[in-house]
């Protein structure tokens, strides 16, 4: 048996993921340029004072994309957060349980699968009022609940009848104890590719809503790369830049995954 | 192993190729004319591809009302008279028109042998019903044209209608620019028949409408046999279906958007929108109802900049609720009334109680990308004077229930248009009792003012009166003006006849393709 | 059979709660047709007016129902942004995008299957990691991004087709599909990196089982295995991940319709939900909703007839 070691795709993606969460948290504190001040002339190529070009107003795009990254990573990761918490949950009632509840539930997971997510996010928005990204997060994390629920359920059927369960019952365990002790750190083998499936359609998710301009948020990636669309001709190092940089984010998480998963097999 | 892999490989991405080819096939034969550009044959046809950003909200012109829709419809219908390219009002339904001396007796001579669309020859049932139409209350409803209230009586024959007023009404003939329709005629909202010099063929929601020329028409001939608006809502398809070849002429572009273009393949015309853009203020929300805060943003904002900025240098910067076009109305003195000012503005704050500035939202149409610039130049700019803006961008729909119905909103930036070319338009809705006065300006001297003006009987004292209001609005700040915006026209080499109306419209009967 | 029929009623089931939540969303979301329709020339009493010619003043279960009873008797509604029947209007666009994601399947099954079964031989060579990295990349770039790549260079420089200008797919077939052929690639290509992943896996995992062991242990051909039986267990993963690419695939083609102008039902949902055009949004929704259900269940039925010991199952 090998020792549980990194290996090659698991390093590449934490080096991706790694140095993008760096950019990320340096543009939190500090940009080279304010990413909404007028810096240069418009549409500039990449230069040294601007690494990624100006855009039309003649602001710093690497600037922008420092910033956006911020607001596109923060919003994947509370989704993820909040599908992850809340499908395992439902996941777990339903997987454990069994019957009426998972009938019920299940019903209300393909009604939320089947049903537009971009009409979703809108009602959430306009329930909650359009201020703040924290409503998108909410709107996207009710999107993302179906598919974890779907796959922890599965996990948590197949392992409630299993030999060790089964005695952990006759020693008088309750059901929350066995869900949370014994039920749920066997559930991580699907729970972690399915968190990383789950960052990259987050990703993809806000990059799509912001792209469709339905939520109204001014420094995100997927909203410049919409802007960027109509500059191709005049600034294609715009939509280059933000189009790349919203793959890379997915390129290295998916990685990640690539190598968690390796690494299972090869334990 | 790893050669049997890469053979696969290479035989999937020829088939893909091959797929990519076999889509192609079905043209090949005719390989060059598939290779030259579709504008080539729409040349040969005389046929026009018109890009627009937003789908029509009805095809019926006196239920139409945004001014994306008028825009169009103006090619399929007209009124008893139309407007010029110069701001006249010319006779067209009509062939005559006499004002009595007092004027409160219009009399109009029809036409004869005016054309619908469908063959029927206009008589005066048609005018009256059309007139009737728009004066008339509907069951439960308000009329569509209020100001048509004025007609006390409405007389006619074979030939003439005769018109008599409660009181006189400069602005009368304005309005009756309104669309003759076939009386009676209960498809215009999906088939629409009027008597302008193209008529409706087709329409697609969400993808296009086609027109075409009618060839019975009474005046002047349209020279293009055909045209397709095409509708992109998106707003940078609009450039890319300019540069595929997929549209010939679009309106109201920024200078962005045209800066992509090749001179090669398009020119650009360049014209005035007819609209005011401001940064218009809930006047009935605190700080916004205190004149001094109102006044410290005008002084805080930089009009030049936001025009060179977001505008590359195009627009005519305003100090008013007036735009040039509008001749012997527009004060051009009050553009200057407010100049930039940073240490006045700050004065101005500290003195209304706010040292340090404030918090203020602005919300934006998203769907209108200038507006959505500007508010950008704007949050600059504000941060010098301590005003912290937040930009809140919102669906078309959302804007027009919250901001402009509810009046639920701290400011907004938009453009105010007049549609018919009456200043009056433009100036009644700041009066404090107007059900449209969005921005809840009240100013008792506005609103005794603005009754003296509507009812004047005399141009002159009614113009003087309008300049009042305009200057009332710029002392007491109720918005930021900023600009008529410039209306950027892309047309490819090779389209003429391009004219510019002082009204939103676009007139494609006087364009053809030069051979 | 009663497993189907167990299916179908399920189906009907999701759908109906599908239909009241879309319902129910419209009364929820701030917009009003009405102000929507007549711009700024709103008046209270034209508004009071075309609400109540809509049937908007009505209460909520009266209208819900009403709208019910007329879709199971075909009446769809009218808009009422166009005042023509919904049908008529979305029809075409039905057609379009259907074409399209038809066509991005195809493309998907065409290119990943063999890809997929390909790739198991070789797992562990020399280059086998930068197959891994390449897939991943294919799976990381958004269609939107792909799509505005392929637009710019096939469509504007290259001329290969007219970005925003779709041909009619009735007088036109064959450059109406060419044209989508374009927009269903980059639907297609994470969807395809996906896919070969997910076989890789599957067949990798298949291939280590000990009856194939045994069997390799007894001398059969490594590649008669594979396809005999390796390929046959592998199929009921391969049908559902397509089952579920082809209901997703609808999801992602609303943004793809954006960026290449494809006058779909996406682009149509994404409008009339601007123009808080009910009607034409719930006709949408309850298509789209369908399809994804409907793909769902057919893929769990076809899985049943591949292995019969599903059905013991129970439990869907």
């Amino acid at each position: 048996m090998k020792k549980r070691k990194l290996n090659g795709y698991l390093l590449a993606g934490l080096l991706i993921t790694g140095l993008l969460l760096l950019m990320t948290l340096y543009g939190a504190i500090h940009t080279p340029y304010s990413p909404t001040a007028y810096t240069g002339m418009k549409f500039e190529a990449p230069s040294a004072a601007h690494l990624f070009g100006t855009d039309k107003l003649g602001r710093d795009i690497f600037s922008r994309v420092l910033k956006g990254m911020g607001t596109t990573l923060s919003i994947a990761l509370a989704t993820v957060a909040i599908g992850a918490v809340v499908g395992t949950a439902v996941g777990a009632v339903t997987g454990y349980f069994g019957g009426l509840v998972d009938d019920a539930l299940m019903r209300l997971n393909d009604t939320l699968t089947a049903f537009p997510s971009i009409l979703l996010a809108l009602l959430v928005i306009s329930l909650l009022g359009p201020e703040n990204k924290y409503n998108l997060i909410l709107a996207l994390g009710i999107v993302f609940i179906p598919s974890f629920a779907r796959v922890t359920r599965t996990a948590f059927a197949s392992l409630r009848d299993v030999n060790y369960i089964t005695s952990a019952r006759l020693m008088g365990a309750g059901n929350l104890r066995i869900l949370l002790v014994h039920l749920l750190p066997n559930t991580g083998r699907v729970l972690f590719p399915a968190l990383t499936i789950g960052f990259n359609n987050a990703v993809l998710a806000e990059a799509s809503m912001s792209f469709l301009r339905i939520t109204p948020l001014e420094t995100s990636l997927g909203y410049m790369l919409s802007e960027a669309q109509g500059m191709f001709a005049a600034a294609p190092w715009y939509a280059l830049s933000t189009g790349s940089v919203i793959a890379l984010l997915v390129f290295g998480v998916g990685l990640i995954g690539e190598g968690l998963q390796q690494r299972d097999k090869e334990a | 192993m790893k050669k049997r892999f890469l053979a696969i490989f290479l035989v999937l991405t020829l088939a893909l190729t091959l797929l990519a080819g076999c889509g192609k096939k079905p043209s090949e034969p005719a390989a060059p004319e598939a290779a030259s550009p579709p504008e080539a044959d729409a040349q040969a046809l005389q046929e026009l591809n018109v890009g627009v950003a937003q789908d029509f909200d009805s095809l019926d012109p006196h239920h139409a009302t945004a001014a994306g829709t008028k825009e169009v419809l103006f090619n399929l219908f007209e009124g008893l008279v139309k407007p010029t390219s110069e701001g006249q009002l010319v006779p067209a339904v009509a062939s005559d028109v006499k004002v009595s001396d007092d004027g409160l007796t219009y009399t109009f001579t029809l036409r004869q042998g005016v054309k619908f669309h469908n063959g029927d020859t206009v008589d005066m049932q048609d005018v009256v019903f059309s007139i009737d139409r728009n004066r008339i209350a509907a069951d439960g409803g308000a009329a569509l044209i209020p100001a048509l209230a004025v007609i006390q009586d409405l007389t006619y024959d074979d030939t003439t209608l005769t018109l008599t007023l409660s009181e006189p009404s400069l602005e009368l003939l304005s309005y009756l620019t309104l669309a003759i329709l076939p009386a009676d005629y209960e498809e215009q909202e999906t088939a629409p028949v009027g008597t302008g010099p193209f008529k409706y063929v087709s329409r697609q929601a969400q993808d296009n409408m086609v027109i075409e020329r009618f060839e019975d028409y009474w005046g002047t001939p349209a020279k293009l046999d055909k045209v397709t608006f095409r509708i992109i809502e998106n707003v940078e398809g609009l450039v890319m279906g300019l540069q595929s070849g997929a549209l010939d002429l679009v309106m109201h572009l920024t200078s962005t958007q045209t800066a992509q273009l090749s001179e090669k393949d398009f020119h650009v015309e360049v014209g005035s929108m007819n609209l005011v853009q401001a940064l218009y203020l809930n006047n009935a929300v605190t700080p916004f109802d205190d004149v001094r805060v109102r006044q410290a943003l005008c002084y805080g904002v930089d009009k030049q900049d936001i025009i060179d900025r977001a505008f590359d240098g195009y627009g005519i910067p305003l100090g008013t609720s007036m735009f040039p076009s509008f001749g012997k109305y527009y004060d051009e003195s009050l553009t200057d009334y407010y100049t930039h000012d940073v240490e006045k503005a700050k004065a101005l704050l500290a003195d209304a109680g706010y040292p340090n500035g404030f918090d203020m939202t602005i919300t934006v149409p998203s769907n209108y990308q200038p507006h959505v610039d500007t508010a950008e130049v704007l949050k600059e700019q504000l941060k010098d004077i301590g005003v912290n803006v937040t930009i809140l961008p919102v669906e078309w729909g959302v804007w027009l229930s919250d901001v402009y119905g509810a009046r639920q909103f701290e400011s907004t930036i938009t453009g105010l248009t007049s549609d018919n070319m009456t200043a009056r338009k433009l100036l009644e809705r700041f009066g404090s009792q107007i059900g449209n006065n969005f921005t809840n300006y009240n100013n008792s001297e506005y609103d005794e003012i603005l009754a003296k003006a509507v009812t004047s009987t005399s141009d002159e004292e009614q113009t003087a009166l309008y300049r009042q209001l305009e200057k009332n609005l710029t002392e007491n700040a109720a918005n930021v003006y900023l600009q008529d915006m410039a209306d950027l026209v892309a047309v490819r080499n090779g389209v003429e006849g391009l004219t510019f109306y002082p009204l939103y419209v676009l007139d494609v009967s006087t364009l053809y393709w030069a051979s | 059979m009663k497993y189907t029929l167990k299916r179908i009623a399920l189906l009907l089931i999701t759908m109906l709660l599908v239909s009241f939540l879309t319902f129910s969303a419209f009364d929820l979301v701030s917009g009003d047709p009405a102000q929507t329709k007549l711009g700024t020339e709103a008046t209270p009493e034209r508004l009071e007016a075309l609400r109540h010619m809509w049937g908007l003043d009505q209460p909520f279960f009266t209208r819900y129902f009403r709208w019910l009873a007329g879709f199971f008797s075909g009446d769809l509604g009218v808009s009422y942004h166009y005042s023509k029947p919904v049908w008529e209007l979305i029809a075409s666009k039905v057609e379009v995008t259907l074409c399209m994601c038809l066509l991005s399947f195809l493309i998907i099954v065409v290119v990943s299957i063999p890809l997929g079964i390909g790739s198991y031989r070789l797992v562990g060579g020399p280059f086998d990691w930068l197959r891994t990295a390449f897939n991943q990349l294919c799976m990381a770039v958004p269609p939107f991004f792909t799509g505005m790549l392929v637009s710019y260079g096939f469509g504007i420089v290259l001329r290969f087709f007219v970005p925003g200008n779709v041909p009619d797919l009735h007088t036109q077939f064959g450059a109406a599909i060419r044209h989508l052929f374009f927009a269903a690639v980059c639907i297609a290509i994470p969807r395809i990196a996906m896919t070969i992943r997910m076989m890789r896996s599957t067949v990798i995992s298949e291939m280590n089982k000990p009856y194939v062991r045994t069997a390799i242990s007894r001398g059969n051909d490594r590649h008669a295995v594979l396809t005999r039986h390796v390929l046959k267990n592998s199929l009921v993963s391969t049908v559902t991940f397509l089952g579920q690419t082809m209901a997703e695939i609808v999801g992602g083609s609303i943004v793809v319709e954006q960026v290449f102008g494809i006058p779909g039902l996406g682009r149509f949902l994404v409008a009339s939900i601007g123009y808080r055009d009910y009607p034409v949004v719930q006709t949408i929704v309850v298509i789209l909703a369908f399809w994804v259900v409907a793909v769902g269940t057919l893929a769990d039925l076809l899985n049943q007839r591949i292995d019969p010991r599903l059905r013991l199952g129970g439990r869907v």
